[in-house]
This record gives structure tokens, C-alpha cells and sequence, in this order.
């Protein structure tokens, strides 16, 4: 385990950080993803939007290796993780994956569920890795919680452990699947403040998301899933303001009511 | 109901008389309570006392005396069935455990452990546990096989752990499918293998989960480990048998069966307060609820 700051090894070519190409996923008959390409730089932050049911969380799956693709090419910093040829968990462990309804272990306690991959996948020491531990939730904040459990969290700080979970190990991406999408109102602020600061550190993150005022205000690139592939894909600007295609003026309509 | 003593916080009027209200009321329960309790006793004991048949039945039931002398050799019986059952306990727990993974197992290769496991489960599931009592007991010594035990004891064991831990096996393995996909999703996506998810993501929630089953089997397990009586071993009811007949008199089945029920009212307890620990109803998928009244 690389032990400095989030500072993932640049791509061999020089090329993005993730690439996407030409990514494939159906289920029985049901063709989810129909030739998705995506790009994400490093220390950028793309923003997937999409109608429910688009393939959001499943092409983060895919990201992840937690689905396995029916065709095309993941590439993490030039090595194409999807080789099943390469060991999958070793591949899991270089990315960080935050989801919507937390998946905190409900028996382990805050500091455990932080400690638990970087002692058995890292294999950093039980004390450096309660260190580690205590600094990230020091960094989100929630330093005072390391001794209770999930069930004894506001939804908005069971979220932001999950992304403290996430980042302990030092991904060189963190996927997030509409982190925010199961949280009362009032505590969305605070994990949308935590993503913004992330971003400012550097780190690069993949996410889906409905909360169209945050991706104007820290998305790189917005891509518009739509039947299976990126339907449209900008700046904020581009594709939230001033979308060219119909599909995407349509949702945004719909989403912004 | 506890309020913090916030300073210069002084309950209203209207919560002391919600207070005094539910003090009335609380008294006013436990005299229902208590009335009610000692009516029905009274009953009861009238009742009983002026049937024609209970000089017989207490004769021949709850004879003190015979009560007092069977009292030390159902006791010595009854420590046999206690050693008998936490010995088995354990080993079917681990063995039920073994099953339960090799069920779970993924892959071509596991094919054969998996549908071993599976057998095993179906034959010693369907059989009656006499029946392999009965074949284990009178039919393995049989054989006159080198290194086969033949101590009744051990044999009735063996009985009891073949057939309890096909039950067990298949406890933990609803036990292990009722752990949410998405716990398994959160910690292969953390890097953990396939084992590490199972030991530290889904087994410790899914053993969480079944506890309360568990101990409902092993409750059912001390009252089975009776059973080895009929391989001769001389436990709580093998000895209450002898002192049955010795006495002519059936107050030491009486006495092993009161014994037998002191000995598991505690198991019940103990599930009791399991549940309330915390870490653990989050385990179980149960939300948290404030208390109704
Ligand atoms: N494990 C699965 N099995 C079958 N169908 C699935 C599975 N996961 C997702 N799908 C289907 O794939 C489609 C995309 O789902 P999803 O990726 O969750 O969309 P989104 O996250 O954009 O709402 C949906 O129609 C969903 O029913
Ligand atoms: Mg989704």
C-alpha cells in the first residue's frame, strides 16, 4: 500500500486516469449498457447523470468489478483491470466506492469499519491503521463517533464514515453512486461540503447524483446517460445550460420540474 | 421518561401531574397484578386439593420423600446429560458451521463439497433422531471395528451430533443468505477476497442473526441428550428410572423433569439480553425504534 497522499501513479501514456471503452452489461436479455465510453482525468470530477433505471449504478459497479462486463475496456492508469487474468480484489482495493445506503458493517463500530480493509487488505499494523483510522474521521469530522456504532448515526454521518471507509485505503478513484440520494434534506449540505473540500485535495471521483446545483459547482465533465451510452457530454455549463440534444433538455426538464 | 437536569430546568405542572398520574397508575397495576394472582392460585389449589383422585396422584407424583432420596442420583445423571451437551454443542456448532460455508461455497471446483454438504444435510435432517440413536448405539459396536468408541455415552454423543448439526447447518446458512448483497458489495469493494468478506462482513452478522435459534436448538438438545438413556448410559432419566422402580413410585421422573426445565429456563435469559446489546438488532436488519407506550 502506497503510504503518502492520494497521488495515484500518472498513466503510462499520459492518458486519463480511468478509460471507459466501448463498456457492454446486459442482464438476461436486458441491455443496460450498450458501448459506454468515459474519460476521467486525474484530480478531475465527472458527474454521471441520468434518468433511474439509466445504468448510473451499474456502470460503477462495472467500474468497480463488483458486476463483470459482457464486452469493452476498463482501464485504471493505463492497466486494463477487467483482464481476468489480474487478481479482481487487488484491482477493488486501488479504488475507493461509496453507495446510497451507506453498507456500513452494522457489528463493527465506526473506527472497525474503517480499519477493517487497511488490516486485512493493506496489511498495515492494528495500531497505524487506528491511526489512519482516527485522522480521516478527524478529517470528515466525525473523530468523537470512532466508538459507536452504524445504527447510532444521522444518515448524514453514516454517509460521511462511508466515505472516510472509502478513503482510508487511498484509492486513486472514488465512485460514488448517489451518496446523497437517501439523506433527509438538511443533512445533504454536509456531505456535499465534505465532496467539495475532497476535490480541492486532488482526489478524483466518479459519481452519480441528482443534485444538479452541486455538479454545476464541482463537475469537470457532466455525462447524460441515456439507452445504455453517454448520450451527451460537457462542461456544467455545456450540458446543464445549454444541452444540444433532446433526450437531455427533456430530463433536465423534468428533473428541475 | 427520564428527563436531563438542565439548570434552572423545573418540571411544569402539568408534568408533575402526568407524573403523579402514572405513579396511581403503576400502583394501581401491580395490586390488579397481585389480586389477581393470588385469586387464581387459590383457585387452582382448592381446585386440585378437593379432587377425589389427589391423595393418589400426590402419593404417587410428589412424594417428598422419594423426592429427596432419587435426588442425588438424578442430580449425578443430570451433570452426565450437561456434559453431553456442551460437548455437543460445540462440535455440531463447528460442524454446522463447516457445513453451512461448504453450501455457500462458489465455483465448479467446490462442486463436490457442496453437494456432499447438501446430502448430509437432507439424509440427517429426514432420518429420526432415534433411528440414528438406535443404529449408531447398538449397530457401530457391532461391527467389532478397530477404533470404533463403545461407551454408550459416547456413542449416544456421536447420535446427537450427526443429527443436530444437519438442523444447525441449515440455521446459519439462512442465516448467512439473510446478509443484505449490498454488505457483501460495500466490503469486496473495500478489496477483501471472497473468505475475508465471509468471515468478517457476513458470517459475524449472520451468526448475530441466528443466535436466538440457536439456543432454541440447544434447549432442544438437553432435553435430547435424555435420549442416550436407551443406549444404557445412565443420565437424569436413565437414574430417575431406576429410582422409579426401586420406590415403586414415579415422583423421580418428576424430580428429573423439573431439573430439566431449571436447566434451561437460564439458555432463554440469556437470549434475552443478547438481543438488547447494541451492534447486534443492527445486525439483525431491525430498525430503531422508540419505545410506544
Ligand atoms: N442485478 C441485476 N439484475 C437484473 N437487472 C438489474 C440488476 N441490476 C440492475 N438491473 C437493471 O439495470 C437497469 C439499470 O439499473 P441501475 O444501474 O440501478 O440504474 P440507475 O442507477 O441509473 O438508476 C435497471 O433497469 C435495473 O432493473
Ligand atoms: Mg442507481
Amino acid at each position: 500500500m502506497r503510504r503518502g497522499p492520494a497521488a495515484p501513479a500518472a498513466p503510462a501514456g499520459g492518458g486519463p486516469l480511468l478509460r471507459v471503452q466501448q463498456v457492454r452489461k446486459t442482464f438476461g436479455t436486458h441491455v443496460v449498457l450498450d458501448g459506454v465510453d468515459l474519460d476521467v482525468e486525474e484530480h478531475a470530477v465527472v458527474v454521471l447523470i441520468g434518468a433511474s433505471g439509466s445504468g448510473k449504478s451499474t456502470l460503477l459497479r462495472c467500474i468497480d468489478l463488483l458486476e463483470e462486463i459482457d464486452d469493452g475496456v476498463i482501464e485504471l492508469a493505463g492497466t486494463d483491470i477487467a483482464d481476468p487474468r489480474l487478481d479482481a480484489d487487488v484491482q477493488r482495493a486501488r479504488m475507493g466506492m461509496v453507495f446510497q445506503q451507506y453498507n456500513l458493517f452494522g457489528h463493527l463500530r465506526v473506527i472497525d469499519n474503517l480499519t477493517l480493509a487497511p488490516r486485512l487488505v493493506h496489511k498495515v499494523p492494528a495500531d497505524q491503521a487506528r491511526a489512519d483510522a482516527l485522522a480521516m474521521l478527524d478529517r470528515v469530522g466525525l473523530a468523537d463517533k470512532a466508538r459507536a456504532f452504524p445504527d447510532e448515526l444521522s444518515g448524514g454521518q453514516a454517509q460521511r464514515v462511508a466515505i472516510a471507509r472509502a478513503l482510508v485505503g487511498r484509492p486513486e478513484l472514488l465512485l460514488l453512486d448517489e451518496v446523497t440520494s437517501a439523506l433527509d434534506p438538511e443533512l445533504v449540505g454536509e456531505v456535499l461540503t465534505l465532496l467539495a473540500e475532497l476535490k480541492s485535495t486532488g482526489l478524483t471521483m466518479l459519481l452519480a447524483t441528482h443534485e444538479m446545483a452541486f455538479a454545476r459547482e464541482v463537475a469537470d465533465e457532466v455525462c447524460f446517460l441515456h439507452a445504455g451510452r453517454v448520450h451527451e457530454r460537457g462542461t456544467p455549463a455545456q450540458v446543464l445550460s445549454d444541452p444540444q440534444r433532446e433526450r437531455t433538455q427533456e430530463f433536465l426538464r423534468r428533473i428541475t420540474g | 421518561m427520564s428527563v436531563p437536569d438542565a439548570p434552572g430546568w423545573v418540571a411544569s405542572d402539568r408534568q408533575r401531574e402526568r407524573e403523579r398520574f402514572r405513579r396511581a397508575r403503576a400502583r394501581r397495576s401491580t395490586l390488579v397484578a397481585l389480586t389477581s394472582t393470588v385469586a387464581l392460585t387459590a383457585v387452582i389449589v382448592l381446585g386440585v386439593r378437593s379432587s377425589p383422585g389427589w391423595p393418589r396422584v400426590r402419593q404417587s407424583f410428589f412424594n417428598p420423600q422419594v423426592a429427596l432420596d432419587s435426588l442425588p442420583d438424578v442430580l449425578a445423571g443430570l451433570w452426565l446429560n450437561v456434559r453431553v451437551m456442551v460437548v455437543c454443542a460445540v462440535l455440531i456448532v463447528v460442524l454446522a458451521l463447516a457445513l453451512a460455508l461448504a453450501r455457500s461455497l462458489r465455483g465448479p471446483a467446490f462442486f463436490p463439497l457442496r453437494a456432499l454438504a447438501a446430502g448430509y444435510v437432507d439424509l440427517f435432517r429426514g432420518l429420526p433422531l432415534i433411528l440414528v440413536l438406535l443404529l449408531v448405539g447398538f449397530g457401530l459396536p457391532g461391527l467389532r471395528l478397530q477404533g470404533i468408541p463403545t461407551s454408550a455415552v459416547t456413542l449416544g454423543a456421536l447420535a446427537l451430533v450427526l443429527s443436530y448439526s444437519a438442523y444447525v447447518a441449515e440455521v446459519f446458512r439462512a442465516g448467512i443468505e439473510g446478509v443484505h448483497p449490498s454488505q457483501v458489495a460495500a466490503a469486496r469493494s473495500l478489496g477483501l477476497t471472497r473468505g475475508q468478506t465471509m468471515a468478517h462482513a457476513v458470517l459475524p452478522q449472520a451468526v448475530r442473526r441466528v443466535v436466538p435459534a440457536l439456543l432454541n436448538d440447544l434447549i432442544s438438545l438437553s432435553k435430547d441428550s435424555g435420549l442416550i438413556s436407551i443406549l444404557g448410559a445412565v443420565d437424569a432419566v436413565r437414574a430417575a428410572q431406576i429410582q422409579t422402580a426401586e420406590h415403586a413410585n414415579f415422583t423421580p421422573y418428576v424430580v428429573a423433569g423439573v431439573l430439566f426445565v431449571l436447566l434451561t429456563v437460564p439458555l432463554s435469559r440469556v437470549t434475552d439480553a443478547l438481543a438488547k446489546r447494541s451492534g447486534w438488532l443492527a445486525a439483525q436488519g431491525a430498525l430503531t425504534a422508540g419505545t410506544v407506550r
